[in-house]
């Protein structure tokens, strides 16, 4: 019982000192600001594809799914279209999507890190002076920070659109009920709520990938296992934080 | 000049290296050999700050390194050029774009003013049409030469080099021994060599550091080595059933 325990307040501390690094004053700010731009393709552009292709399934599934389990006359159609709306905006958007991307660029980040790492790419940084943590941690962070939330507005429309296809070409629900019920009793707030998730969750993804991979010391095994662990470790604390947050923000 | 004075390293209650003292010379290429697992490596890291030190000073000209902070070790280590044993280059950039990074991130010199000193450096290590191609797409050899000159872009005064010529066949690495021979005497460096290599040392070691079980064993010029009564260091220089041999015939022939 104590050595899990010891060993989860070593890697929080550890975590806690490689943030210290990484928010460190740049030393040359445009080669920061290269380097955010590169990781915003990298990470936000190229996960475009991704976003779109899911959130316009799961839009679909939801308005079918939704229809087929309320078979009642009780419920009117457009209720559809708010079920779809609402579920978008407060879980998948923010939340499924973060899962989606923690394994995809949280496994990219760590091993292409744990590689630098390996190959001593990293100590070459150090050694010329340059902070690695920082120049190598920094711009992933702020990038997937600064897009994730694009992203998530991105498959909120997307997954919009999938539910009214779905729901239109299965004939459960007319496009002008759909469309009633994605305005109807709509909470702004929501669009708040879901777009702080999503920034933090890009935080979470981003830093947590960053710090198993920076830490992977060994071989081609070490990496291997470094980018497992950041995919199950950020997926993890997505979920704890998303519950937290739903306490602290909608409650 | 780089001074090492009462170093001691240890891992996990394992002794690495046990009471090192040395003068590295300026303008001299210094030679650090010894068996694998001698700890070569290790004082390598350690006079470059890679690796904490248990106890013990290292002196870059009158500064105590070890004992600087993190912002201080990084104004000195913008002196320092290395090459690592596997060249570390980045590999999700060009030649042209890694040996141009140092300029980059360190100096104010306009983009004209940098390319020009990359291919100044490229060609100092005789490196040419190569500029745009990736560090997988060149030679091992090359990768090494590449790195040499990103190791050179900023005037270092300190160069290291981890095992410069593991792993190259033996004209080409000849040929990287005599390059860092002429940088070290050219740009007025305190070359530090990590090696295993007779040849080398042979070649270019001004001062040769001889190291056994963490400890520091012998030292002194290439051409006192052959003629040190030493057995480990013996042992190691004359390895080979090649080198045994011209010896022999040597001892018989002088007496």
């Amino acid at each position: 019982m104590i050595k899990p325990l010891r060993d989860l307040f070593t890697h929080i501390g550890r975590f806690m000192i490689l943030m210290g690094r990484v928010f460190a004053p740049p030393e040359k700010k445009w080669m920061y600001y290269r380097q955010t731009l590169k990781e915003i393709e990298f990470l936000g552009i190229n996960s475009m594809g991704i976003v779109a292709i899911i959130s316009v399934f799961i839009g679909a599934v939801i308005t079918i799914q939704t229809s087929y389990n309320t078979e009642s006359p009780l419920y009117p159609s457009y209720l559809l279209g708010l079920a779809v709306r609402d579920i978008l905006l407060l879980e998948f958007s923010s939340t499924i999507v973060a899962l989606i991307l923690s394994g995809k660029i949280g496994s990219n980040i760590a091993s292409e890190l744990g590689t630098m790492r390996v190959t001593e790419q990293i100590d070459a940084l150090e050694i010329m002076g340059v902070n690695s943590a920082s120049y190598l941690i920094m711009p992933k962070i702020v990038a997937a920070v600064f897009f994730l939330p694009f992203l998530t507005i991105m498959s909120i429309f997307i997954g919009l659109l999938g539910g009214w296809m779905g729901g239109v070409v299965t004939g459960v629900v007319s496009s002008h009920d759909y469309i009633y019920g994605i305005q109807y009793a709509f909470i702004p707030y929501y669009i708040t709520y879901t777009l702080i998730k999503a920034a933090i969750f890009g935080f979470i993804i981003t830093a947590v990938s960053s710090y198993r991979g920076y830490n992977a010391y060994g071989g081609a095994l070490q990496v291997g296992k470094n980018s497992t662990r950041a995919v199950v470790e950020s997926s993890i604390i997505i979920l704890i934080t998303n519950y937290i947050l739903t306490q602290l923000l909608l409650t | 000049m780089i001074e090492v004075q009462n170093l001691y390293k240890s891992f996990y209650n394992t002794d690495v290296l046990n009471d090192i003292s040395v003068y590295f010379e300026e303008k001299k290429t210094n030679m650090i050999i010894g068996q694998s697992g001698s700890g070569k490596t290790v004082l390598l890291k350690c006079i470059i700050g890679l690796l904490d030190i248990n106890s013990g000073k290292i002196f870059y000209d009158d500064v105590v390194f070890n004992k600087l902070s993190f912002k201080k070790k990084k104004e000195i280590r913008k002196n320092i050029g290395m090459v690592f044993q596997g060249g570390a280059l980045f590999d999700s950039e060009t030649v042209e774009q890694n040996v141009k990074f140092p300029l980059d991130m360190f100096t104010i010199m306009t983009e004209q003013q940098k390319l020009n000193r990359v291919n100044e450096c490229l060609e100092r290590v005789n490196i040419v049409n190569a500029n745009s191609l990736y560090p997988a797409e060149i030679s091992g050899g090359m990768q090494k030469r590449v790195a040499i000159a990103r190791a050179i872009a900023l005037y270092p005064k300190y160069l290291f080099f981890d095992e410069p010529i593991s792993g190259l066949d033996p004209k080409t690495a000849i040929r990287i021994d005599r390059l860092i021979g002429e940088l070290t005497r050219d740009i007025e460096t305190t070359t530090i060599i990590n090696t295993h290599d007779m040849n080398s040392v042979m070649e270019i070691g001004d001062k040769v550091i001889f190291l056994y079980e963490g400890k520091k064993w012998w030292e002194g010029s290439r051409e006192e080595i052959l003629h040190s009564d030493n057995p480990e260091l013996n042992e190691f220089v004359f390895a080979t059933n090649l080198a045994k041999t011209v010896r022999n015939l040597r001892k018989s022939g002088h007496s």
